[in-house]
């Protein structure tokens, strides 16, 4: 359950989020789309507990993120455009070290299903360094959900992937959502935020702009209100993240 | 305890890839070695003044090694962006400061252990004593600590590395003096009691960084 | 609107007061106070050279009280305050440092020597000038500032030992308030009249200091307005 009220956010006199409003619960998958600069980002690490916000409230799984990050790590899964891993070590030790970190009960048996699940258990004594981006994004996937977190927060997990990882990616998301996660992405693939999610939010000038639920859209219209919002069409696959 | 942990779970993950690339540790000794090889030629040093500058040697040249220790396991962590997956570690911010920080005293402790007997070695005596390793170990935990927080400063820098030693040198001549002069006592002998004021002059400065250090570490790697 | 002018028009008055009390130190070195009977004219230099290492530290001592303010707050304009302590504290630092030049000459027969009191100013200086270096690295407004701060309050270690290095250490600077080692070469006891320019050169430097921090506070809000401006048209639409 995440719960964000009023969340503000500057970098010197640059104003990234203004009074953004946000509120999901478990089971749901929402992406956040928008232009560059639209502060998807910023929003992602600031409830990931890696920045803080200059203003506001944010609650997740009742935890207040300024009182008790480290309560909220331990139930959050975070996938950044860095994969945040070691290319001197195997994916299996890269795994090891989360899974210490984190405390992880029967580290070996998590650890086994987690590279079964991301398809990386043949490459599992290879340096990641000798890793593909799309096997680099999987293993960064594997190491966010290592720890069974409640949580998953994902920053443009599509990019660079190839149509194998994404298919693999899909899966992966789908079955987190059955298990009652929340998950939260960006991206600038519309056609995969289609696919994934249950819930769409549009995020503009540093504000949730509009919410839709997939179930109830017809055809081209989220292509239609992302326009009349921004005065721009989506911008295709393939764009950098901001 | 999940503070421990992470200290130690960071400095197990440093070790292990240390151990397969063998990167840090044989440069750092390559370089404590060409420094020492340096200042012999370059000074022509006599058996007389060896022993008299033997400390000053040794203590620059394990602040050269330092740095390059210091710059290359903060990279580390830029690289794929570790510093964002330690961030995320359930414990205090300061715990990765810690964990890094211990990587770090160790490798300059096993460069020390290197530089004594080759020194010793060079000039035909033993330098070696456990007073003079308790003078080693205070000498660079406050080098590590000042070290440790302000190359996770200039990593961040669009420099990157260059800067590390510009920021770092003169912040811990003071630390590196009051080292210097301790260890020429314990060589060429000298009073108790002034030997007792270097100790606790090193001593203080290292609570002192040490508590800044503890004070600032998450403004510096939080936005 | 009218606020500014009230504060520019205070701004003036403190200039002028400044500039006088300046004037003033300036007259009663050279014809108030007496000539030192063993080293002569070049004595005079002590006061502006003991005023002009007070302000430099004095600098230095609002940066690191600016640091702590910053980090504590998040407030940039700390970051401005900072800026200014640290520049107007090298500026002062250096004069003193070169004025001691200027009066070691005949008194110590050298421009420059290795003593405790002159090699810790001269790594304060250093440190203080790699702070400039570090604030140059930084692109970002708020992480330069939060940078800063943290290496104002490191290097800040430094000052309190200049201050204490000729009291600590062995040395041949002279310590005129309190009591000097018994090596260092230089030493007098101060006259009434000496007493008196000295407390006035103190107090014309540290007014001095009040109106160039000020100024520079003032033309480091302008450029933080400009900065702003710039980053906005670079940034554009988004």
């Amino acid at each position: 359950m995440i719960r964000a009220s009023r969340i503000s956010k500057s970098f010197g006199s640059r104003i990234v989020l203004r009074n953004l409003e946000f509120s999901a619960d478990p089971g749901e998958v929402i992406s956040l789309i928008g232009l560059n600069g639209a502060g998807k980002t910023t929003f992602i690490r600031i409830l990931a507990t890696l920045m803080r916000a200059d203003s506001g409230k944010i609650f997740i799984n009742r935890y207040n993120i300024s009182q008790a990050p480290i309560q909220i790590r331990k139930k959050i899964g975070v996938v950044l455009h860095s994969p945040m891993l070691y290319g001197d070590l195997t994916g299996d030790e890269n795994l090891v070290f989360y899974a210490k970190l984190f405390g992880v009960q029967q580290p070996e048996t998590r650890i086994d299903q987690i590279l079964q699940l991301t398809n990386l258990d043949p490459r599992r004594k290879d340096l990641v360094r000798t890793y593909s981006r799309g096997m680099q994004q999987r293993l960064s996937i594997g190491r966010a959900i290592l720890h069974n977190p409640d949580v998953l927060l994902l920053d443009e997990p599509y990019t660079g992937l190839d149509q194998d990882s994404i298919g693999n990616v899909d899966a992966l998301l789908a079955q987190l959502a059955v298990e009652g996660k929340l998950i939260l992405l960006t991206s600038h693939d519309l056609e995969r935020a289609l696919a994934v999610s249950s819930r769409i939010d549009i995020l503009y000038r540093g504000s949730i702009a509009d919410s839709l639920k997939i179930d109830q859209l017809a055809g081209n219209e989220l292509k239609n209100r992302f326009r009349s919002i921004t005065g721009k069409t989506f911008p295709g696959a393939g764009n950098q993240a901001d | 305890m999940d503070y421990i942990r992470v200290i130690l779970t960071i400095f197990w993950k440093d070790i292990l890839a240390e151990r397969r690339t063998r990167e840090i540790l044989s440069a750092m000794l390559v370089f404590a070695l060409v420094v020492i090889l340096l200042f012999v030629f370059a000074f022509d040093l006599s058996p007389e003044t060896r022993r008299n500058t033997a400390a000053g040697v040794i203590w620059v040249t394990l602040c050269f090694s330092g740095t390059i220790g210091l710059n290359r396991t903060l990279s580390v962590e830029k690289d794929r962006g570790g510093i964002d997956g330690l961030m995320l570690a359930p414990a205090d911010r300061t715990a990765l400061f810690f964990g890094k920080a211990l990587t770090n005293w160790v490798y300059m402790l096993l460069t020390a252990l290197f530089v004594v007997p080759i020194y010793s070695l060079f000039n035909n005596t033993n330098l070696f004593s456990f007073t003079l390793l308790g003078v080693i170990m205070l000498g660079t935990f406050g080098y590590i600590v000042t070290g440790t927080l302000l190359s996770s400063l200039s990593l961040q820098l669009r420099s990157r590395e260059m800067l590390l030693p510009v920021l770092l040198f003169p912040v811990v001549i003071p630390l590196l003096l009051s080292a210097i002069r301790a260890t020429s006592i314990l060589l060429e002998g000298g009073s108790q009691t002034e030997l007792n004021t270097w100790l606790v002059l090193l001593f203080s400065y290292d609570l002192i960084f040490l508590a800044i250090s503890v004070m600032v570490f998450d403004k510096i790697i939080e936005d | 609107m009218r606020n500014s002018t009230k504060t520019s028009l205070m701004l003036i008055v403190v200039d002028i007061l400044a500039a006088s009390l300046i004037l003033t130190a300036l007259f009663m070195v050279f014809y108030y106070a007496p000539v030192e009977v063993e080293m002569g004219l070049v004595q005079k230099i002590f006061y502006f050279h003991v005023a002009a290492a007070w302000t430099g530290m004095l600098g230095f001592l609002v940066a690191l009280a600016a640091g702590i303010g910053l980090l504590r707050s998040g407030n940039m304009k700390w970051d401005i305050a900072g800026v200014a302590g640290v520049e107007i504290g090298l500026v002062f630092i250096s004069l003193s440092t070169i004025m001691g030049s200027i009066w070691a000459r005949p008194i110590w027969n050298t421009w420059w020597t290795w003593d405790p009191r002159l090699s810790t100013a001269l790594i304060m200086m250093l440190i203080y000038f790699a702070y400039l270096l570090l604030r140059n690295g930084v692109e970002e407004p708020g992480r330069r500032a939060r940078f800063s701060a943290v290496y104002a309050i490191v290097g800040f270690v430094s000052v309190p030992l200049t201050f204490l290095s000729i009291r600590l250490f062995r040395t041949i600077h002279p310590v005129i308030i309190g009591s000097s080692d018994p090596a260092a070469t230089g030493v007098f006891e101060m006259s009434t009249r000496m007493t008196h320019t000295f407390m006035i050169s103190l107090v014309a430097f540290s007014v001095l200091f009040v109106a160039l921090f000020w100024h520079r506070v003032r033309l480091g809000v302008k450029l933080a307005l400009f900065e702003q401006r710039k980053m906005e048209d670079f940034t554009g639409e988004d």
